[in-house]
């Protein structure tokens, strides 16, 4: 039988039988559809937190106070109670002399009210430095960031985030004006932009002052962190080494703190959602499977009521492989028009969820579409077997002369 | 015209009916020669379509050897049983057995569709056939639109569409008026002066005198054979 005769004689039988074709169609798209679309949503989520992390630098050094290692057991420290070293200012002005430092902010974070006329808030206040502006990328949507000066000097400035400025300030110029911290006053010199959330340090909710003033206002001379980044990410590593080294000099021989390298949380989210994203197309490959099974007992039926077709097949001379071949054909057919439909739904619905979502981006990734066919079609031979191979083996005689 | 182009000999054939063993053939030994007419007859359960459907290769026999045209057939594949089918043998049954989705046409076309001949010479052959039987109106109906006679001449085209040696008829007019059944028959017939081996199993006694050989069946076993002058 000629390959255009086969496909033409197959699209026949399947109109022809609507109701069954359409069910088995739906079946096929719905599992093909939802791949795509919880792919898509898994991948939205990767792509979400990756550009979060993005947005703050990928040649980016975070120094934490504290080793990650275990002390304890016999040691006499483990009675006495080691506490890890603090980070201070000094450290911080020595490490930005290291050449390959670029950018280099303190960080002090603390919760405190701050008021204007008569309107109090608690919200929290991080102290920092110019470079904190270029570490963490924010814009400053009137006046200015922090002014350049030394990490020492307490110049009583303060930037405030976006949601702060509404709730104090309501539609009011709030540059120039002075707003309490704590128990210290502060002139308003700049208005962050609104940039929503950033890996759950809400800016918009925030308030920056020089670093020293944060201490001072805390009254802590600790560092909560330092953020560095160099030139590019080849120098990321020996920065690294670097500090490290400076540090232990300066902390004397102790190696008392943690440099992680941004890109590396990057790396292990990214892993992670990855991880999760294919479990999702897992999960929903399964309802390919059940299609595959409806598409089998759908099969099996067409075959039991096409008996008598199949038996005068026979009797004009079909053999058992023409016969085998036509369902198999059928049940290819079916599963790639399923796929195809069910790759139109996943689109749409994805493109549904972006409409409703906009913030984040819902991309289903490209070996998902591949997949979710390559899936569909196995499922449609593996399943259109058994019913075609029932159909080859069918007696002429009973096939025929069944009433 | 005399070469033999069937023969069976010994031939058995049984059934297993629940506890009971049925010998649907019991013995046969039939010679055929090229464009003879045979009539089978005898009662229900007599074995006359196992016979027939045994000549076309649709049923295998337990024991016994089955040559067509000097070929041992029994011994062949399925595969290789389908081609001589498909080249040597076409079916005509009392039920007709059209597929109900395909147009008088398409259900003509149907065995060279299957046998892979190109569309262009299956549209000539198909024309051809249905202004011959008198069905070009009819070629685009469904065979629910088409009236039993009708529906029969279709199932004979589809029959001689593959320009078969033999044909096997099985109750052709069982389900058609006497009127129809006779024009059938009188299709049928011209195509065995044409040169076709025809075979017609049926319960219609006059029928079955109407052929040049009249075989009765009883509980497998042929147990009589006629030969009547042909009336032409």
């Amino acid at each position: 039988m000629r390959i255009f005769d086969t496909l033409s004689f197959t699209w026949q039988a399947l109109t022809f039988a609507k109701l069954r074709t359409s069910l088995m169609l739906l079946a096929m798209s719905i599992g093909v559809a939802s791949v795509i679309v919880l792919t898509a949503l898994g991948e939205g989520a990767r792509l979400y937190v990756v550009d979060q992390f993005s947005s703050m630098g990928s040649n980016l050094l975070i120094v934490l106070p504290g080793r990650s290692e275990t002390t304890g057991g016999a040691n006499p420290s483990a009675f006495i109670g080691e506490t890890p070293r603090d980070l201070t200012l000094d450290d911080a002005q020595a490490i930005k002399r290291i050449p390959s430092v670029k950018h280099l902010a303190p960080i002090v974070v603390g919760a405190a009210p701050i008021s204007y006329a008569g309107l109090e808030r608690e919200v929290p206040v991080f102290g920092s430095s110019q470079d904190m502006q270029h570490v963490i990328k924010m814009s400053v949507a009137q006046g200015q960031f922090l002014p350049e000066t030394t990490f020492h000097s307490a110049t009583p400035v303060c930037v405030i985030g976006a949601t702060v400025k509404k709730e104090l300030f309501k539609n009011a110029r709030a540059i120039g004006q002075w707003l309490r911290i704590g128990d210290r006053r502060f002139r308003v010199i700049g208005v962050l932009a609104s940039e929503g959330q950033s890996l759950g340090m809400d800016m918009d909710e925030s308030v920056i002052i020089p670093v020293i003033s944060a201490q001072t206002v805390f009254n802590s001379p600790s560092l909560f962190r330092i953020l560095i980044t160099t030139e590019d990410r080849d120098t990321l590593d020996k920065t690294k080494t670097k500090v490290l080294n400076l540090i232990k000099k300066r902390h004397q021989g102790e190696e008392d703190i943690t440099v992680i390298r941004q890109d590396a949380i990057l790396a292990t989210f990214d892993n992670i959602l990855k991880t999760l994203t294919m479990a999702v197309a897992g999960i929903a490959a399964i309802s390919l499977a059940v299609a595959g099974i409806l598409i089998m007992n759908v099969m099996l039926i067409s075959v039991s009521q096409r008996t008598a077709e199949i038996g005068l097949f026979k009797a004009v001379g079909a053999s058992p492989t023409l016969i085998k071949n036509l369902f198999m054909t059928e049940a290819i057919f079916l599963s790639l028009l399923g796929a195809f439909c069910g790759v139109i739904i996943g689109y749409l619905g994805t493109l549904g969820i972006s409409q409703t979502f906009p913030d984040i981006q819902f991309i289903t990734p490209w070996w998902a579409h591949i997949s979710a066919v390559v899936v569909a079609v196995l499922t449609g031979v593996i399943f259109g077997i058994l019913p075609a191979k029932r159909a080859a083996k069918l007696d002429p005689v009973e096939a025929l002369y069944k009433r | 015209m005399n070469e033999t182009q069937i023969q069976l000999d010994n031939i058995t054939r049984t059934y297993q009916v629940g506890e009971e063993k049925v010998h649907a053939l019991d013995n046969v030994n039939l010679r055929i020669e090229a464009g003879d007419y045979l009539s089978i007859m005898g009662p229900s359960g007599s074995g006359k379509s196992t016979l027939l459907n045994v000549i076309g290769l649709l049923d295998r026999p337990d024991t016994g050897n089955y040559f067509l045209n000097d070929t041992a057939v029994t011994s062949l594949t399925e595969e290789q049983q389908a081609k001589i089918r498909q080249q040597t043998i076409g079916f005509i049954f009392q039920s007709f057995h059209l597929v109900p989705r395909l147009t008088a046409a398409e259900n003509i076309e149907l065995p060279m569709l299957l046998a892979g001949i190109a569309p262009t010479e299956r549209k000539q052959r198909v024309e051809k056939v249905l202004h011959n039987t008198g069905l070009s109106d009819r070629a685009n109906h469904r065979p629910d639109q088409l009236s039993g006679g009708q529906r029969q001449r279709v199932a004979i085209a589809r029959a001689t569409i593959m320009q078969p040696q033999i044909l096997l008829a099985d109750e052709p007019t069982g389900n058609l008026d006497r009127k129809s059944g006779e024009e059938i028959i009188e299709v049928l017939e011209t195509l065995n002066t044409q040169g076709i081996s025809l075979l017609i199993v049926t319960h219609d006694p006059e029928l079955g005198r109407r052929a040049s050989r009249e075989i009765k069946m009883i509980d497998g076993k042929i147990q009589s054979e006629l030969h009547n002058k042909q009336s032409p």
